[in-house]
């Protein structure tokens, strides 16, 4: 295993974009050109409408063969451009990358394909387009149609296939591909769970015959669960790497503090809440769903004394809605408080808690966002559906009547 | 995926680096996309005709319709003189090369803008979407090109040994398309003001090549070398003289192969240039 399949080294990336002008307009560059005089006065206010983005700051890491390396940070991290660079999309500013084995890159499902092409002339497309020969498509074609579910649909123009099919007709050519490394990123967050669980089998699957696998996402639960180890990117910086699972509580645990700091406060502000930690019963951040959950809440400042106050934690989806509320009245001496939830109902995915501080029904603290934690899939409560952010306990009876019943047109 | 994979010692090895200067197109790269060329190509042709009740009637109808219309303009509005030569046919044998060259210089030109995915989300040589757009567009030539051997046969008319430059002639009117193509298909990413203006451009050109009408100067005074600059003079009358027997344009034509590779050079040049940034830009 000690055989480096991925050696990155240093990788830069600087590239510049328009700010005052959209990058499309020729007017704006040719008034900046015209104003000035000389070319070096030319640069110096073509500068003024351009501005450096410094995507990369010195990333260096290796993958031995077979790994599955997670790359997560949040948005405009760096983490597509890294992808980008070692894709041969783009180039590195500074820096070089190695990569030892034949390459296949995957940054979107479905590249290509065109909605008035039958699904059989769009598997063939952008199995040319993945670099698969004609040949290579045409063996494994019956494959690829058995995989995506697709079936008699295959010849009729993609337009008119809902989107699930063709995402999961394009997800099945990417599955076929053969290579020595794979870049992978994010589009295993596709199709229904049942889908997803497939391309999570597929994706094992290619990693335990020996492939060597880059795979950049968002889906933390899945870097978790897919990966070896994992690099966090921040800012176009590595900020921490080793075991998938410590990287993804570092991320988690640097979100919660991030937030706590930057976030818009209303209230009076007499007494805030400081923090709020999510913790599964053993203490860790990955909760998975159906665990036993403890919110820790921490406050600062000094409750006016008159009356007791009314704590509320407000558990949201990250588009904001809200699923629970979780209140408690305290009162002046409080300084911390848990609660405990038994048996979160949420499914996996991510979610936001906002926090309230009332008094009489003055408002003295709110903070929108206090902290975020994910739910990875687990047992007790089994993940069904993706769709639906709650999972409710719950039982099904069936009261059957007879077949003579129904015939004589009572039963319903 | 059953494949084991061997131990070490056979994997081909990529290297990246920042690079210095214009990255020269990679031709063995090239070759080993050619079958990613072919489906562009062909993905390009079947779309444009999908879910047309005409379909290829409408590549045929085209060029039929704006022959009858300067038909009817040149000879009977204008009065336009064309030797010996049906105005028809000398019509037609200027919108085979004009049908061809207008629509392959407008989609080659937003070829990459169109293609965004290809160009941001895979790493295939990017100087095959321009080329496949242009080379798609060949339908419209060929089928212009028979339109007129029916007209030429219905006047009694038969292409002489000269016909055989068609294939050559047809080359070099492919080598333009692609050299503007690339030229622009680069600068588009950029600015999309040059998408903007193209058919404007487009239309002016038409006027400043002889498609509908011929040139109005004689053939060795200094007007008629400054028109060649446009190289589809050239072009086109080298056309002529091969499909319709007209006078050799020689000098004109001469004009017309150096600035056809001169700007074919430049398109090159930019777009290698280009090409690092054209992922960023786009």
């Amino acid at each position: 295993m000690s055989e480096i399949a991925i050696q990155v080294r240093d990788l830069e990336k600087r590239y510049r974009v328009w700010t005052h002008a959209p990058p499309t307009n020729l007017k704006e560059r040719l008034a900046v050109a015209g104003a000035a005089v000389g070319a070096r006065l030319r640069l110096a206010r073509e500068a003024q409408f351009r501005q450096e983005v410094h995507a990369l700051r010195g990333v260096s890491f290796d993958v031995p063969r077979g790994e599955v390396l997670g790359v997560i940070g949040p948005n405009g991290a760096g983490k597509s451009t890294l992808l980008s660079i070692l894709a041969r999309i783009t180039e590195p500013t500074a820096g070089y990358a190695e990569l030892r084995g034949r390459v296949s890159s995957l940054l979107e499902v479905g590249t290509g394909f065109h909605p008035e092409l039958s699904g059989r002339d769009n598997v063939f497309l952008n199995g040319a387009i993945l670099g698969m020969t004609r040949t290579e498509t045409a063996r494994k074609f019956d494959e690829i149609v058995e995989f995506s579910g697709v079936g008699e649909f295959i010849d009729i123009p993609v337009k008119r296939y809902s989107s699930g099919m063709q995402v999961r007709l394009a997800f099945a050519v990417a599955a076929h591909l053969e290579p020595e490394i794979l870049l992978l990123d994010e589009v295993l967050a596709v199709g229904d769970a049942q889908f997803q669980a497939r391309c999570h089998a597929r994706v094992r699957e290619m990693t335990s015959s020996g492939r060597t696998v880059l795979f950049v996402s968002h889906d933390i639960s899945a870097v978790a669960r897919l990966c070896h180890h994992a690099i966090l990117l921040e800012h176009g910086r590595m900020t921490y790497q080793g075991p998938a699972a410590e990287t993804v509580e570092a991320y988690l645990a640097r979100n919660r503090r991030d937030d706590a700091d930057e976030l818009a406060r209303a209230g009076s502000g007499a007494a805030r809440v400081r923090s709020v930690d999510v913790t599964a019963a053993d203490g860790s951040t990955v909760i998975h769903a159906g665990d036993s959950v403890t919110f820790a809440v921490e406050l600062d400042g000094e409750l006016p004394a008159e009356e007791p106050a009314t704590i509320a934690l407000t558990v949201k989806t990250t588009e904001g809605t809200a699923l629970a509320r979780l209140a408690t009245e305290v009162d002046m001496w409080s300084r911390s408080l848990e609660c405990t939830v038994e048996a979160l109902p949420l499914n996996a995915g991510t979610y936001i808690v906002g926090s309230t501080i009332e008094q009489f029904g003055r408002l003295i603290d709110e903070a929108v966002t206090i902290a975020e934690f994910t739910v990875v899939r687990g047992e007790p409560l089994a993940d069904r559906r993706p769709s639906t952010p709650v999972l409710v306990a719950h039982s099904w009876s069936t009261d059957r009547v007879s077949a003579a019943a129904v015939r004589s047109g009572r039963g319903r | 995926m059953s494949t084991s994979l061997e131990a070490a010692g056979s994997y081909p090895t990529i290297v990246i680096r920042p690079t210095r200067g214009p990255v020269p197109p990679r031709i063995g790269e090239l070759w080993k996309f050619r079958e990613l060329f072919a489906f562009l190509v062909w993905r390009d042709i079947k779309v444009r005709y999908a879910q047309t009740v005409l379909g290829a009637i409408w590549t045929i109808f085209q060029p039929l319709a704006m022959m009858g219309v300067y038909t009817y303009a040149f000879t009977q509005l204008a009065r336009i003189n064309t030797g010996s030569t049906p105005y028809v046919l000398f019509a037609l044998s200027g919108l085979a090369v004009w049908t061809f060259v207008s629509r392959a210089v407008f989609q080659g030109t937003t070829s990459l803008v169109n293609e965004i995915a290809l160009v941001t989300k895979t790493p295939s040589p990017r100087i095959l979407i321009p080329m496949a757009a242009v080379v798609s567009m060949s339908v419209d030539f060929v089928i212009t090109l028979a339109l007129f051997l029916v007209f030429d046969a219905g006047y009694g008319r038969f292409p002489d040994w000269r016909f055989v430059f068609v294939v050559p002639l047809v080359s070099l009117t492919f080598v333009l398309a692609f050299g503007i193509s690339l030229l622009l298909s680069a600068l588009n990413v950029r600015y999309r003001d040059v998408g903007q203006a193209l058919p404007f451009v487009i239309q002016l050109w038409f006027f400043l090549s002889p498609i509908a009408f011929p040139l109005f100067t004689p053939p060795h005074a200094w007007e008629t070398y400054l028109q060649a600059l446009n190289p589809l003079v050239g072009i086109v009358l080298a056309f002529r003289w091969s499909l319709l027997g007209t006078p050799a344009p020689h000098g004109l034509f001469v004009v017309a192969v150096i600035v056809t590779f001169v700007v074919l050079g430049l398109g090159v040049a930019y777009f290698a240039r280009a090409d690092r940034t054209i992922a960023d830009d786009v």
